[in-house]
């Protein structure tokens, strides 16, 4: 099943159009690796996929609700002194399903406490964001947004700024999300070229070129080239 | 002690401390979420436009508060807008502001001849200037503040730290925002008639700074803070009332006293 379909999309800013005609299919199952040099609209397809902005032409069709699909933002644009528990982080990630009079009941607090056993850091729950490692915080992050889906979670460069083990153990909870949770991703990365390819669909946004398709074809393809 | 009861013997000084109180817990947790934002500036700004707004209204014989309190939220959308858009600089167009707004107040004050204004009441506050309507007024908008920042507190709370997330999941920051502007806007016109237009910013962030040193979870800065602010305003009423020194400035210094003892704290935990 579909859970997002581009058709014909454009997105922008005021007159400036960045991404042009982009058509993609995101199934439920999939782990789309979002590749291309800075500006190549990367970030800005995930603001657009997340209804953060309005596409200048073509539809994005849905098939599930937008503000329940998981967002990881870059760690670098937190605030790293930023006075928030673990905890009050990840809950925030449950704001999806709760109303006007935003209470957190027990059940938002059980799942949150559930998805940080996901990523094996329920022993921080009560630890301040600011005394985290870089490593520590990509993962609070990504439990706060596991908090907000159950089908699909979009990350935007998370192993940004980690060293490499924690970039492995990182890269090794997101596959598994994916295998064993069955959460569609789509991530944009930068680390392509290590030779660490995950996910089974690439889209490649490189100089108003874009490939969209099986990580398979798409190794093939550059080594045509 | 004896000085402290007879504090309480005057009625403007009852007024004063219940609505001190009240204003000092509202622009405490104003205060939270404008530091956390770095927008600390904009609590500035609004109080040299009320400052400009009050002097108009006095000299159009319009009642201050429901004069100024309109234009300064009127003021802070456009602080709001000015701050989205990416071609202005949101500083340069709060300094802008602010002083315009100082310089109109000043200006419209010294040309009117016959208005009988003391122009050091709304730089540097008067508690005295509190009259029943606006003692009213003041604790029925704080109860208002204080009722809004709680129902929505873990939506504020969303957006201060990630907006871009808050938003992703729904929630409509820039209603909230405007909300936050109106809040703001109402704290800095009421603290104003306690504090004056120079001192009200400090009410704002000297508490949240304070408590920021050592507390390190949003909920406990959020409480400890609105502790804080309402201690050194009572301990500043006091003494401002004993040593018959200016209640404002006397309510910044103990502030300034509280956060030099939470940095040295900090600082001595570190070193530990």
């Amino acid at each position: 099943m579909n859970l997002i379909e581009t058709k014909n999309l454009s997105l922008g800013y005021d007159n400036n159009i960045v991404l042009k005609d982009l058509n993609i299919q995101v199934e439920d199952s999939d782990f789309i690796c979002i590749v291309g040099p800075n500006g190549s609209g990367k970030s800005t397809l995930v603001k657009g996929l997340l209804g953060l902005i309005k596409p200048k032409k073509g539809e994005i069709i849905y098939n599930i609700k937008q503000n329940f699909i998981g967002y990881m933002p870059q760690e670098t644009k937190v605030d790293s002194n930023f006075p928030a528990s673990v905890f009050e982080i990840v809950l925030s990630g449950t704001l999806n399903r709760i109303g006007l009079f935003s209470f957190y009941t027990k059940k938002e607090k059980e799942l949150a406490f559930k998805n940080l056993k996901i990523l094996g850091i329920e022993d921080l729950k009560d630890k301040s964001f600011c005394d985290l490692s870089g490593g520590q915080r990509q993962k609070v992050l990504l439990a706060r947004s596991l908090c907000s889906t159950s089908k699909l979670l979009i990350l935007d460069e998370p192993s940004n700024n980690l060293d490499s083990k924690s970039k492995e153990e990182l890269y090794k909870i997101i596959n598994d999300l994916n295998k064993k949770h069955n959460i569609a991703i789509m991530m944009i990365t930068h680390d392509l070229d290590h030779g660490n390819l995950i996910g089974n669909k690439i889209l490649s946004l490189r100089d108003n070129e874009i490939f969209f398709g099986t990580t398979d074809n798409f190794v093939r393809r550059i080594h045509h080239d | 002690m004896t000085s402290i009861l007879d504090m309480f013997s005057y009625t403007f000084m009852v007024r004063a401390f219940f609505v001190g109180i009240l204003i000092s817990l509202c622009a405490s947790l104003i205060g939270v979420s404008l530091v956390l934002r770095r927008n600390s500036m904009i609590g500035d700004g609004l109080s040299h436009v009320g400052f400009g707004a009050f002097a108009i209204a006095t000299i159009l014989g319009f009642a201050p508060l429901e004069f100024a309190i309109p234009i300064v939220i009127i003021v802070s959308f456009f602080i709001l807008k000015l701050n989205d858009s990416s071609k202005i600089h949101g500083d340069s167009a709060i300094a802008l502001i602010s002083a315009s707004s100082l310089a109109i107040g000043t200006f419209a004050i010294s040309v009117t001849k016959g208005v009988n204004t003391d122009i050091n009441n709304y730089l540097f506050g008067s508690i005295l200037g509190l009259n029943e309507k606006d003692i009213i007024i003041s604790v029925v908008l704080s109860i208002l503040v204080i009722l809004i920042y709680v129902i929505s507190y873990n939506k504020i709370f969303a957006i201060t730290f990630d907006e871009k997330f808050a938003k992703s999941v729904g929630i409509k920051t820039d209603l909230y925002n405007i909300i936050f502007a109106c809040l703001c806007s109402v704290v800095v016109v009421l603290g104003m008639r306690l504090m004056g237009s120079l001192l009200i910013s400090s009410l704002i962030i000297f508490p949240t700074l304070s408590s920021m040193q050592y507390f390190k979870k949003f909920k406990s800065v959020v409480i400890s803070s609105t502790i804080i602010s309402i201690i050194a305003f009572i301990i500043g009423l006091i003494i401002s009332y004993i040593y018959a020194t200016p209640t404002g400035a006397t309510i910044v210094i103990i502030n300034l006293i509280v956060f030099i003892i939470f940095k040295l704290i900090s600082m001595f935990k570190v070193n530990v």
